[in-house]
């Protein structure tokens, strides 16, 4: 039995075709592609239960407390910022259409408008107001007002890979036809290296299924760009993994980098998503030394009501003496006999143009890196 | 911003407020209120109702594109 979706109730809130006309004679906001995608993801479910963008009450208990005003856990606010400007044209009570390259791709209710304090904001979900921080330098560049309000979805956004291409609804009926009762979610910015094999297959051990769930999006220079990411794992599959017990389909938002309360929000969409699992690493969501290596674990025992069981896994490296890849809970040896799976490193060797070690990376994963021409976001 | 959170009282035997007391000591919970209000929102959230299932046309149509797109024989 999948997951039952968050708060109880898979969100549909879509509506095509029949208020196209009426959105062009709306007053209009035009919106960026990380906002149209994540409209899509609330009209879909993926963000269930939200029906909108978060009004106050939600906004400041989301800050405050990593809950929703109805006391269910919620980490990341999902709110759309305006401008002075463009408030002084909208009411609340208004509805209001939001453009995409010039096309109405949603409508949305306004329920209220409101000022928000950007510091705040900051301390509380990245635990750090410091502009070293992306997801800080990110939200600092957003317009100073909130609008809160249930939105319908009247158009999908195309989409760079619509075969990866599901949503909630199909992964939850996907699961049941192939008879996964048990099924471990696996959030990733990343090409795989054998540490993120290890890690998805010892996992699998013990479920039914597992579902690879590579984030594409807004990333920060520097990480994997997504059609590398899409690539590797294609690869991977193909050479690796059965094919009756993994799937792969993508999550189309931007990465956060918030860390511990990033890790519960991936793990709330994996829930609606249907997997009754999900993978916490090292420093999940993560970026520089902003968070200790185990905090994104340690958060999980804040949220007993999380209705998705974490499966935290140590630092993993390969051990000479072990003869293959293990951790720090199981491995006796010391450092001097491991080799670790160092993103840093893979990327420093991947940059030359070398070839990773075999028991870093699958030769033929690393063969479709070292043939792209530049496979790092800049 | 408003701190303010809705909180409200509940009563409980004062031999159990004591125990919880006990049993807390050197665990993460700062307060007999913060442990009952963790155990409670465990049990609460193993009761959530069950999902509405799919109409059978839904999960045709679906099942349909899972085909299309190669997920499913």
């Amino acid at each position: 039995m999948a997951a039952k979706p968050h708060g109880g109730k898979l969100i549909e809130r879509v509506e095509k075709k029949e208020r196209q006309q009426e959105a062009t004679e709306m007053p209009r906001i035009n919106i960026s592609i990380d906002e149209a995608r994540d409209i899509a993801n609330i009209a879909h479910g993926v963000f269930s239960p939200l029906e909108g963008y978060m009004t106050r009450e939600d906004f400041e208990n989301v800050l405050i407390h990593g809950r929703l005003s109805n006391d269910l856990p919620w980490t990341i606010p999902i709110v759309m910022d305006v401008s002075k400007e463009e408030i002084e044209e909208i009411l609340e009570g208004d509805d209001l259409a939001l453009f995409y390259n010039d096309a109405p791709v949603a409508t949305m209710k306004i329920e209220e408008i409101y000022p928000y304090d950007k510091k705040e904001y900051a301390r509380n979900v990245y635990r750090t107001d410091s502009m070293e921080h992306p997801g800080v330098a990110q939200l600092f560049k957003k317009k100073n007002f909130l609008v809160g309000g249930k939105i319908t979805l009247l158009k999908d956004i195309p989409t760079n890979f619509p075969k990866y291409k599901l949503w909630p609804k199909e992964t939850r009926i996907l699961f049941k036809a192939r008879g996964w009762r048990t099924v471990v979610g696996f959030q990733t910015r990343n090409a795989p290296h054998v540490g993120h094999e290890y890690v998805q297959k010892t996992a699998l051990t013990f479920v039914d299924g597992l579902f690879i769930n590579p984030l594409i999006g807004r990333k920060k220079k520097g990480d994997f760009k997504d059609e590398i990411i899409i690539k590797t794992y294609e690869t991977l599959f193909k050479n690796y993994y059965p094919k009756d017990v993994a799937t792969i389909a993508i999550l189309e938002t931007e990465m956060r980098y918030a860390g511990p309360r990033e890790a519960i929000f991936h793990a709330i969409i994996r829930k609606n998503y249907g997997c009754t699992h999900f993978i916490v690493g090292r420093d999940h969501a993560g970026v520089g030394n902003f968070y200790g290596p185990y905090e994104a674990q340690e958060i999980f025992y804040e949220y007993p009501d999380l209705g998705i069981t974490p499966l935290f896994f140590k630092s993993f490296f390969y051990c000479r003496k072990c003869g293959g890849v293990t951790n720090d809970k199981i491995c006796p040896h010391g450092k001097e006999d491991r080799v670790n799976f160092s993103g840093t490193k893979i990327r420093e060797l991947l940059l030359r143009g070398q070839q990773q070690p075999a028991i870093m990376m699958r030769p033929e994963v690393a063969d479709v890196i070292l043939k792209a021409s530049n496979p790092f976001v800049e | 911003m408003d701190e303010e959170k809705k909180f409200t009282t509940v009563s409980i035997p004062a031999p159990l407020f004591k125990k919880i007391e006990e049993r807390i000591k050197g665990t993460g919970f700062t307060s007999v209120s913060s442990y009952v209000t963790y155990v409670l929102r465990e049990l609460i959230a193993e009761e959530e109702e069950e999902e509405e299932p799919f109409t059978k046309e839904d999960e045709e149509r679906i099942k349909e594109r899972l085909r299309a797109l190669g997920y499913l024989d």
